[in-house]
């Protein structure tokens, strides 16, 4: 069906309602039951044992650090913690598990009842966290023949590598209330979801590789109306953009069935990046009979007061609160703030500042030198093969003046290059300023020898015409010349 | 009340089992012998007893999170009936639909 419906148009009839359903790769070095590691993109079925392939026999046990990071992620969602849960047994017949069934929680999460804020374009919107639970991941199906997709496919190869990654499930409450503005408060939630996990250290959170995957529930509620709608589950949202995209084209598809009197049907729907689009799965009244039962093989889990108050002070400052404080330590712009954001340099330039340069000295280059040459390289910031300690070191080079801007960048430079530290950098490849006021001044010389109508401009007192003569001085120098000093020797030769 | 040959289809269904028409029919009554044997179990059991689901009352028990060994991918494959590049070949899913 092709959504016809105007998007502004269908909120003056529907409220959405979402549901937003975030599992996280958890990165504990072993998986969740079993002692195989979980390294991403090893040959396939290399990291499998008899407990995470399912044989006969074998017996599983709780990952420690798995329950830790459980734990510490509930307490920054403000869930509160279960005294005492179990997992258990979800049941499905599908070869991404070879038990046919999927270890995991079910009406005793770990966390529940949590919230978090959200702020979109000026507005606090606060999120309600259902529960968030553990369970483990499946292993990875390669279609063959047909389209490649699972319809249409001749058989399937499985990997296991991936079954028994440790996994946690973030489940929302239903998210009312947010209008036209539902597709950007998912969009938001997502966001603040990956800074929020990343700040904890406890995993990638790599939309593009998988450690974050969100599920989309989107229902349309006619306004005035008190009942929910019937809603859909989209899956394969695997990008922050897409969390967008998707809800509004749920949305818009939805509206029109209603508006023709249809029904919309209850069932799992995949998003299509490139088409913008979504399409059906399988039915989910038939996926949702999974017989759930507590798994016997696995002691409960009883977390202990103390050990969870003692893991609530491993909390990091929360990111919104983190970036507001920094913003006014710094005295940035909403703009100059929101670049260093935007570019992923924040954790770089705390760092930057936290080793000696200055905020405006640290954002200049890590947003703009560092950004570009990250760009050009194809690569994220924080990969580039420089620390912050280095970035500030070359700032302090600037402010000793022994290089200039321009060198600076040449230092930076032979840096990635792996030449060195700054100070190497500066030795090696003969980049220091010329401080030598024998040589500036025999440059500035001849300069205004070359160029007498400029110099006798500037007797003249046309102090702004020195510009070209100081460019032709740092010329002559090969760049390594402090303009300042370039520029103060030509006035007073000339006053 | 009780099972019924259509519940029956169903599970045989979510269980990826074939059932004939019959076999559903004779399987219901079994099954509800079955459940209510286990039904005689609650009424023994009391309100004051808390229901188990394991046998010793223990909690936490827990693993270092530190890697141990793995199979080699040929072990892992060895019981496989069916495999490929190093994977398990399955039959087409969702085959059925």
């Amino acid at each position: 069906m092709t959504a016809t419906v105007d998007y502004d148009d269908l909120l003056t009839r529907y409220e959405p309602v979402l549901g937003l359903e975030v599992h996280v790769e958890l990165n504990t070095n072993s998986k969740m039951f079993c002692g195989c590691p979980t390294t991403f993109g090893g040959e396939p079925n290399t990291q499998v044992c008899p407990v995470c392939l399912g044989l006969p026999g074998s017996l599983p046990v709780i990952n420690c650090k798995a329950v830790e990071s459980a734990i510490r992620i509930g307490l920054a969602l403000n869930c509160q913690i279960a005294d005492w849960c179990r997992m258990a047994r979800k049941n499905y017949f599908y070869p991404d598990m070879t038990k046919n069934f999927q270890t995991s929680q079910y009406d005793e999460p770990i966390a529940f009842d949590g919230y978090v804020d959200l702020e979109v374009e000026g507005k606090t919107y606060r999120v309600e966290i259902e529960r968030a639970h553990m369970e483990e991941d499946a292993g990875k199906a390669l279609h063959v023949g047909g389209s490649g997709r699972i319809h249409g496919a001749e058989y399937s190869l499985i990997d296991y590598n991936r079954a028994g990654v440790p996994l946690i499930e973030i489940v929302t409450k239903p998210v009312k209330g947010a209008g036209d503005k539902a597709p950007e408060v998912a969009k938001a939630y997502v966001s603040h979801l990956r800074d929020l996990l990343r700040a904890l250290g406890v995993s990638d959170v790599r939309m593009e590789q998988g450690s974050l995957r969100c599920d989309a529930n989107v229902s349309l509620m006619p306004i005035g109306s008190e009942v929910l709608g019937t809603r859909t589950e989209t899956k394969n949202v695997n990008s922050l953009r897409s969390v967008e995209r998707s809800i509004r084209y749920e949305m818009t598809r939805q509206a029109a069935i209603l508006d023709d009197g249809g029904k919309v049907k209850q069932e799992t729907r995949h998003f299509h990046e490139g088409e913008g689009n979504t399409s059906p799965g399988r039915s989910k009244e038939e996926a949702e009979d999974y017989r759930y039962f507590a798994e016997p093989d696995l002691m409960p889990i009883a977390p202990s007061r103390e050990w969870v108050e003692e893991l609530r002070g491993t909390l990091p400052e929360p990111p919104a609160e983190r970036r507001r404080r920094l913003q006014a330590e710094w005295g940035f712009s909403d703009i100059d703030f929101g670049g260093i954001v935007s570019s992923g340099a924040l954790d770089l330039v705390d760092a930057t500042v936290v080793a000696g340069a200055t905020p405006g000295a640290s954002r200049k280059w890590w947003v703009t030198e560092l950004a570009r040459r990250a760009n050009e390289a194809g690569v994220e910031l924080d990969a580039l093969a420089i620390t912050p300690a280095q970035v500030a070191a070359v700032q302090g080079l600037v402010d000793d003046g022994k290089v200039n801007d321009k060198l600076a960048r040449q230092v930076i430079e032979g840096v990635l290059a792996g030449e060195g530290e700054p100070a190497e950098v500066v030795e090696k490849r003969g980049l220091a300023v010329v401080s030598d006021e024998g040589a500036l001044s025999t440059a500035v010389d001849e300069v205004i020898e070359r160029n007498p109508e400029v110099a006798d401009k500037i007797r003249a007192g046309k102090v702004q015409a020195a510009g070209a003569l100081i460019g032709q001085v740092m010329k002559a120098m090969k760049g390594q010349a402090d303009a300042a000093k370039v520029r103060e020797l030509i006035l007073s030769k000339l006053s | 009340m009780g099972i019924t040959a259509d519940d029956v289809a169903r599970l045989g269904a979510l269980a990826r089992i074939r059932l004939t028409e019959q076999e559903c029919h004779d399987l219901a009554p079994e099954l509800n012998v079955i459940l209510e044997s286990v039904r005689s179990v609650s009424e023994v059991a009391g309100p004051d007893v808390p229901m188990a689901t394991h046998a010793i009352p223990m909690a936490n028990v827990f693993r270092d999170d530190v890697v141990t060994g793995s199979l080699t991918q040929e072990q892992a494959l060895s019981g496989a009936p069916d495999q490929e590049d190093g994977r398990f070949r399955v039959p087409q899913i969702l085959g059925e639909e």
